[in-house]
């Protein structure tokens, strides 16, 4: 059984008299532990599908199975409770609460899933520490630069630990440098804990730490490819 | 599942932020408790006052004045014409089941004067029923016997007024005063009473016997005539039928016929006294109501800047709910918020009330009564007030999709 299994995915946002087809007969099948970047043009519907698969939104037909659970009968709640323990966020514009220190953003997940305060305590200070933050828990995110903005959202979506990660262009606000090394801890978290890491990149080097591209046009997989590197 | 214990510190830091913004929102609510409080605190007062000076006149009370409410179409004040009589008040005695006792009162002002010491005050000639009456024990000495009532004996019980004006530290009982150069022996002293619901201070009189006030201190029209016959019903169900027995045999008495007006007239004083409490209770009602007012003013602040902070805080929203925040998660987030708001402001709100009570009952000499009641049904208004407005934005936040939260700059 697939991790992620989607059959014929049609996403239609309907404006008015206008009808945009974000998702065309989308039919992928994800296993876990995999690492794959989601490319192409702008518009052509890639956050579209990263919205189905994180259970944030639903498709207008086709058939999403998330290890081999069908989420489209799920309620609001239930979908909220998926995304708490099977999936991990990671957005471009890291999407932390500020005035919060780093210590509360990673805890977060853990409060709606009812965890002890010691335990939590516990638990982000080790997913600080994968993300080389350790010392950095009373920052404001304010205090910190872009990259370790990005890890801090990284180590709240390693925390309750999810299975899958979803990471819509992570390093689209951050330079070269800082993406790289975003980039390796992907590939390290990947490697070391075999969590399933789905990305959307426009960047060709950002994709090459990948081991799958899939490629997006107009709402259509025109490619799915394996690269040769391990 | 909910955590209650993250959910008030993720309100109290959102309160936190914006301090000004809270402290003002709390403001309406502070000013709605505290009126309230403050409302409630002064007719409660009023009420307990006017409860207390109830018990000290005395309770099933009727009063019999001499002349008619109305007399030959023309409207005559009660009490205008001498038609009483001490034989009236033996035959109510004796004939009205419905009585239980009645003292007949002569009374007048007139300068006492012990040693070197004098006091002008009101002289109660009346029997000894009086103190059954008006339910007056004695703090000291003895009520006047039959002997002293029947032979116009020269005796007298004080109140303790004219006992601290005349004595000061002496022991009064045996001692002589002079009434109207009257000397007069002093057999007891009545208990203290304090004022009336006039305001008047009913420890500054002196008891007589009436027959002593009729022939020795002040002039009568007749034989025998008195200005006022106190009555005492034997229960409050019996008033209304002591009224009727009374009036029934005065007229006969007083050879009234059929046609003709009463030249008496019967007041039912508590009757009287209750219709002034209920309407103190009406007015209090009343205050506490317009005062609920401002509170509910203080609700609709808390309901804006909620909504204000929705909309403000979309994209947490959507952050929060992206990473498994529930329904209830954020509905109760918001309302947590909204209630601490308001119980905030409810209890500085008590607070004020309070004190506010005080300065009131101190600058304005009323008396003010914090019930206990008065505060939790404030702390539980306010309670309520956050969270009958803090759940509309909270429900509004709760429905916000999260793609489009998420996307909210
Ligand atoms: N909420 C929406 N309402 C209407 N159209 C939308 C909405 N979201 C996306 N679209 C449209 O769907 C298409 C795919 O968008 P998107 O998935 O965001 O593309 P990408 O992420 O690849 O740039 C675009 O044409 C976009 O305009
Ligand atoms: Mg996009």
């Amino acid at each position: 059984m697939a991790l992620i299994e989607t059959q014929n995915i049609n996403k239609i946002y309907s404006l008015g008299d206008v009808e945009v087809n974000a998702l065309k007969n989308v039919s992928l099948s994800i296993e876990k532990g995999e690492f794959i970047a989601i490319m192409g043009p702008s518009g052509s519907g890639k956050s579209t599908f990263m919205n189905v698969l994180g259970c944030l939104d639903k498709p207008t037909s086709g058939i999403y199975l998330l290890e081999g659970i069908d989420v489209a009968r799920m309620n609001r709640d239930e979908l909220a409770a998926i995304r708490n323990k099977k999936l991990g966020f990671v957005f471009q514009g890291f999407n932390l609460l500020s005035r919060t220190s780093a210590m509360e953003n990673v805890e977060l997940p853990m409060l709606y899933d009812g965890l002890p305060a010691g335990e939590r305590k516990e638990k982000v200070m080790a997913a600080l520490a994968v993300v080389g933050l350790a010392g950095r828990e009373d920052h404001h995110p304010n205090q910190l630069s872009g990259g370790q903005q990005q890890r801090v959202a990284i180590a709240r979506a390693l925390v309750n630990n999810a299975p899958i990660i979803l990471a819509d262009e992570p390093t689209g606000n951050l330079d070269t440098k800082t993406s790289i090394e975003i980039m390796e801890l992907f590939v390290r978290l990947n490697g070391e804990s075999h969590i399933t890491i789905i990305l959307v990149t426009h960047e060709k080097d950002i994709a090459e730490f990948s081991r799958r591209r899939i490629f997006f046009r107009d709402g259509v997989v025109v490619s799915d490819e394996l690269s040769g590197k391990t | 599942m909910i955590n209650i214990p993250a959910t008030i510190r993720i309100s109290l830091r959102a309160l936190r932020v914006n301090k000004m913004r809270s402290a003002l929102t709390m403001l309406g609510i502070i000013i709605g408790v505290s009126a309230v409080i403050t409302m409630l605190a002064v007719g409660t007062g009023a009420r307990q006052r006017i409860g207390e000076q109830m018990a000290s006149i005395g309770s099933n009370l009727l009063m019999v004045l001499p002349g008619s409410t109305t007399s030959g179409g023309v409207r005559m004040g009660a009490g205008t014409q001498p038609t009483l009589s001490t034989g009236d008040a033996e035959a109510i005695q004796k004939e009205c089941l419905s009585v239980m006792y009645v003292a007949p009162v002569l009374s007048g002002v007139a300068q006492v004067i012990y040693g070197n010491q004098n006091w002008s005050t009101g002289i109660t000639g009346t029997t000894t029923n009086m103190l059954q009456v008006r339910d007056w024990p004695l703090s000291a000495g003895r009520p006047f016997t039959d002997e002293e009532m029947r032979s116009a004996s020269k005796v007298c019980l004080l109140g303790q007024t004219v006992v601290d004006n005349l004595f000061g530290g002496i022991n009064p009982i045996g001692q002589i005063i002079r009434i109207k150069n009257v000397p007069f022996t002093v057999v007891g002293v009545l208990d203290a009473k304090g004022q009336d619901p006039g305001g008047h201070d009913q420890d500054d009189t002196v008891y007589v016997p009436v027959t002593t006030a009729q022939k020795k201190l002040f002039g009568t029209a007749f034989p025998g005539m008195v200005r006022i016959i106190m009555v005492k019903a034997k229960s409050a169900d019996d008033l209304a039928s002591a009224e009727k027995e009374i009036t029934e045999l005065l007229r006969q008495r007083h050879h009234i016929g059929q046609k003709q007006d009463d030249d008496f007239t019967v007041r039912n004083l508590t009757q009287m006294m209750q219709a002034a409490e209920q309407s103190t209770k009406v007015m209090t009602l009343l205050l506490g109501a317009i005062a609920s007012v401002s509170l509910l003013v203080g609700g609709i602040g808390i309901m804006n800047i909620m909504l204000v902070s929705v909309t403000e805080r979309t994209r947490e929203i959507g952050i929060r709910m992206a990473i498994g925040a529930k329904t209830w998660d954020i509905r109760l987030q918001f309302i947590v918020e909204a209630l601490t708001l308001s119980m905030i402001g409810g209890v500085v709100g008590i607070i004020i009330g309070i004190s506010s009570s005080e300065v009131v009952s101190m600058l304005f000499g009323w008396p003010t009564v914090i019930s206990p009641v008065s505060i939790f049904l404030s702390f539980g208004f306010s309670g309520f007030v956050g969270i009958f407005f803090g759940f509309y934005p909270a429900y509004k936040a709760s429905l916000l999709d999260p793609i489009e939260a998420l996307r909210y700059e």
